[in-house]
């Protein structure tokens, strides 16, 4: 009998606990759903041998390059010189990476959403997160505007 | 069996012990009230408060930035003293905004911060806080929350009652709390009567910054001017001043100043000072004062000293100034939302006065004075005194307003917030504050539209004692939040303040957090000194001044090595942060600056004066954690002998220039 009474008990003290926070029965209701298998995320190695394809993460999903626009690459410069030499000369490496020869490693618009979106491309991008463990930082935003990044890039198409 | 036993009375303890703790729902009314009152004032963690509310910070000559409900602090603002963290005072650009008549003045006593008004409402643009020991206004912008203009207010000993805008802030106001003689000359103290007197003082150019002028000064017997506040809605071109020791006393204040049983409070009519200022009824006086400005496109402060201000004598302006008698030594004078009601908060009293505007211009318009004193009429009290809110309590000091026809006023000396009636001036509700409480504040309250017709009411007290934990024999000052939603006022919140939380305003959120500046442009960056690129980069000596043009980013200075240094020199680092992004600011410290640091907001320009006293190699550093790189965010300067011939040479890795 006094065995059943504590069964009993053991009962209400359940109840009583499940419904006071729910949080273990959600933990258990979670455990019987085996989570779905994650993808691999890319190495760094393996992007690269990609890299036409990688487009990067942020706001650029296209890019047109025509004609190369002699007066939108002077901006781009200017905007160059201003912002971005502190930590990336054009032609030699820096604290980052040369712009030189991009156009043969990277897609356009993979370099504007890094231009664009550098805290997100280092923490989730295969190449970005490859660039940060080989340059030790964090690229810095800084706070260039669609337009300015596209001139950026215009700019780079004459080194 | 034991162990069964065991475990059914373990079962029973632990079920019992679960119930219980299961939730407030069963609990005491305290204990409801407590959860209760903490949903109130809970903000999530990533969530915004509702409010800003400007303290001021009191004799730390600061103001301090709180969010409500919550009542956390957001920033505290540098505005009359020094502030190392800030570089505030220290760094070339800001010393200009301490200047005075006096020199540089690097402390202050901050009292009433208060926001700019359009149409009698708070609209965000800037707040205002004066400077009590050495009479100045301050203007903090509210797109940077940085002070970028202090003038000082000459003719004035103590500036009080201040800084109190008019409804469109054509004006803003201040009065000598301490009658001085007027100009300053040297006489004796025991000459009071004769020769000391008060100046109320318009200065203009509230909503222009960079043109913040004394537009005139009026001349007032020499009483002690306390409080004020401007009139609004059908008061809108009047200025209301309490005095108190119209004794005239000179020592012993505390006894001498309380003899008689009324004081009074000045009611200025600016709109007439206009008028007359127009006439050229006038006297020019060549009074000096300093006018401090700072830029954020130069992003540096610069003094000028001005001359000569416009006074208006009361005698020979008849219309300018009346008295309104007030008992027992008003401080506070508060208008009410529609701007009829004045309120005198005789300090040394249990009850309010409550004069109407309306009587007033009766009383004005069929010459009811008792007396004249210099050529100010004296109106009759009852004449126009409207009603007494009896209270019961004791010492009130301040009112202000809810939207919704009643006055909530502090009781000093019996501690307490007092709510009552426009109607009626019956008190409807009251709640203790702890302790001895000083200004209140309702978000909105002291303004023609109290924000969500008064929600919160804040309580600015003098004493804490015992509401946290003891931390030797200096407390902070505590402040209280109320819950004045309903009929009953509820305390929601204790939380601690800096300095002396003098008063407050508060404003809604959303009236001020969408115009914030995160960095300042380069490209708009017009300091003398800037580099607005590595290549910029330079290091210059003349004569005995060595002068870098440096820059920073994460995580390096520009350059990093200098040679060529001597004792003797007087080094001026000019350092412009490269970033151009929100929240990374940059700190340079140079090993035994006499100074501060430098903390370098994104896009701006500072400067600091190092004199290197010994010969050596120094470290200088970034202070402020930047990247995962900050601790490599460092640079070396060698200095010599003063007879040395070392050249004058300064690099950033491989690039190297020099002589």
């Amino acid at each position: 009998m006094k065995s059943k009474g504590a069964i009993f008990l053991a009962i209400v003290v359940v109840a009583f606990m499940s419904a006071c926070g729910g949080g273990s029965g959600d933990k258990e209701k979670k455990g019987k759903f085996a989570p779905p298998p994650k993808a691999k995320p890319m190495t760094y190695e393996e992007a690269q041998a990609d890299w036409k394809n990688q487009k990067g993460r942020g706001p650029i999903t296209k890019v047109e390059l025509g004609e190369l626009d002699a007066e939108m690459a002077k901006k781009g410069e200017d905007i160059y010189v201003l912002k971005c030499t502190a930590c990336h000369a054009p032609d030699k490496e820096k604290l980052g990476p040369a712009p030189t020869g991009i156009f043969e490693r990277r897609t356009p618009e993979w370099i504007m959403n890094m231009i664009l979106n550098p805290e997100e491309m280092a923490m989730k991008d295969p190449i970005g997160r490859g660039l940060l463990m080989k340059y030790n930082t964090v690229m810095a935003n800084q706070g260039l505007t669609e337009d300015d990044a596209r001139a950026v890039l215009e700019y780079f198409r004459t080194l | 069996m034991r162990s069964t036993t065991f475990i059914f009375a373990l079962l029973i303890t632990a079920s019992l012990f679960i119930y219980s703790g299961c939730g407030n729902g069963n609990s005491t009314g305290g204990a409801m009230s407590h959860s209760s009152a903490a949903e109130k004032v809970y903000v999530a963690p990533g969530e915004y408060d509702q409010y800003y509310e400007f303290f001021s910070g009191g004799f730390s000559g600061q103001v301090t930035v709180h969010g409500l409900p919550s009542g956390r602090l957001l920033k505290t603002i540098p505005v009359f003293s020094v502030d190392g963290e800030k570089g505030y005072g220290f760094n070339e650009e800001t010393k200009p905004m301490l200047m005075t008549t006096y020199g540089f003045v690097p402390w202050d006593d901050s009292h009433h911060p208060k926001l700019s008004q359009t149409e009698g409402v708070h609209d965000g643009n800037f707040l205002f806080i004066n400077a009590n020991n050495t009479p100045r206004i301050a203007r903090i912008d509210l797109t940077t929350f940085e002070t970028t203009e202090i003038i000082e207010i000459p003719n004035s000993g103590g500036s009080h009652a201040s800084p109190y805008p008019t409804q469109n802030t054509e004006y803003l106001v201040a009065a000598t709390r301490f009658s001085v003689p007027i100009p300053q000359k040297d006489v004796p103290i025991d000459s009071y009567k004769e020769n000391f007197k008060g100046t109320f003082t318009f200065i203009s150019g509230g909503q222009e910054p960079g043109e913040m002028d004394i537009a005139f000064q009026i001349l007032a017997p020499g009483y002690d001017y306390d409080l004020a506040h401007c009139g609004k809605g059908v008061s809108h071109g009047w200025t209301f001043f309490t005095s108190y020791n119209v004794e005239q006393a000179n020592t012993l204040k505390e006894k001498n100043a309380s003899q008689y049983d009324k004081d009074y409070i000045a009611a200025v009519n600016w709109k007439k000072a206009e008028e007359y200022i127009a006439q050229g009824k006038f006297k020019e006086w060549p009074s000096e004062y300093y006018h401090n400005y700072y830029s954020d496109k130069t992003h540096t402060g610069t003094s000028t000293k001005m001359k000569g201000v416009k006074v208006l004598i009361p005698s020979e302006c008849p219309g300018l100034v009346y008295y309104l008698p007030t008992p027992k030594s008003p401080h506070g004078v508060d208008v009410s939302p529609t701007g009829e009601y004045i309120v005198g908060n005789g300090k040394l009293s249990a009850d309010l006065t409550v004069h109407s505007f309306e009587k007033m211009l009766a009383a004005i318009e069929a010459k009811k004075f008792d007396d004249e004193i210099d050529g100010i009429p004296v109106l009759n009290y009852d004449a126009v005194h409207v009603g007494t809110v009896e209270m019961g309590g004791l010492g009130p000091l301040h009112t202000e307003f809810d939207g919704r026809g009643h006055g909530y006023t502090s009781f000093f000396i019996s501690s307490e917030v007092v709510k009552w009636s426009l109607e009626t001036f019956e008190v409807v509700d009251r709640i203790p504050a702890y302790y001895s409480i000083g200004h209140l504040s309702i978000p909105g309250g002291g303004s023609m539209k109290p924000w969500e017709n008064g929600k919160y009411l804040i309580a600015m007290n003098k004493i804490t004692k015992d509401r946290y934990l003891p931390t030797g024999p200096e407390l902070a000052h505590s402040a209280q939040l109320y819950d004045i939603s309903g009929d009953k006022m509820e305390l929601l919140l204790d939380f601690p303040t800096m300095g002396e939380p003098h008063y407050a305003q508060g404003i809604l959120a959303s009236k001020i957090m969408d115009k914030q500046v995160k960095f300042f442009r380069l490209e708009e960056n017009e300091h003398k000194y800037k580099a607005l690129t590595e290549a910029d980069t330079k290091v210059v000596r003349k004569g005995k001044e060595v002068h870098i043009y440096g820059t920073m980013i994460r995580s390096h200075f520009a350059p990093d090595n200098i040679e060529g240094i001597k004792v003797g020199d007087k080094v001026f680092w000019h350092i412009t942060n490269l970033e151009q992004d929100w929240d990374v600011p940059h700190g340079l410290a140079v090993m035994g600056a006499n100074n501060a640091e430098l903390l370098i907001m994104p896009g701006q320009t500072e400067t600091l004066v190092w004199e290197p006293k010994a010969e050596g190699v120094y470290p200088f550093y970034c202070t402020d954690f930047c990247s995962a790189l900050h601790q490599e965010m460092q640079g070396y300067i060698r200095v010599s002998a003063e007879n040395a011939n070392t050249k004058m040479k300064w690099r950033l890795g491989d690039e190297a220039f020099g002589e």
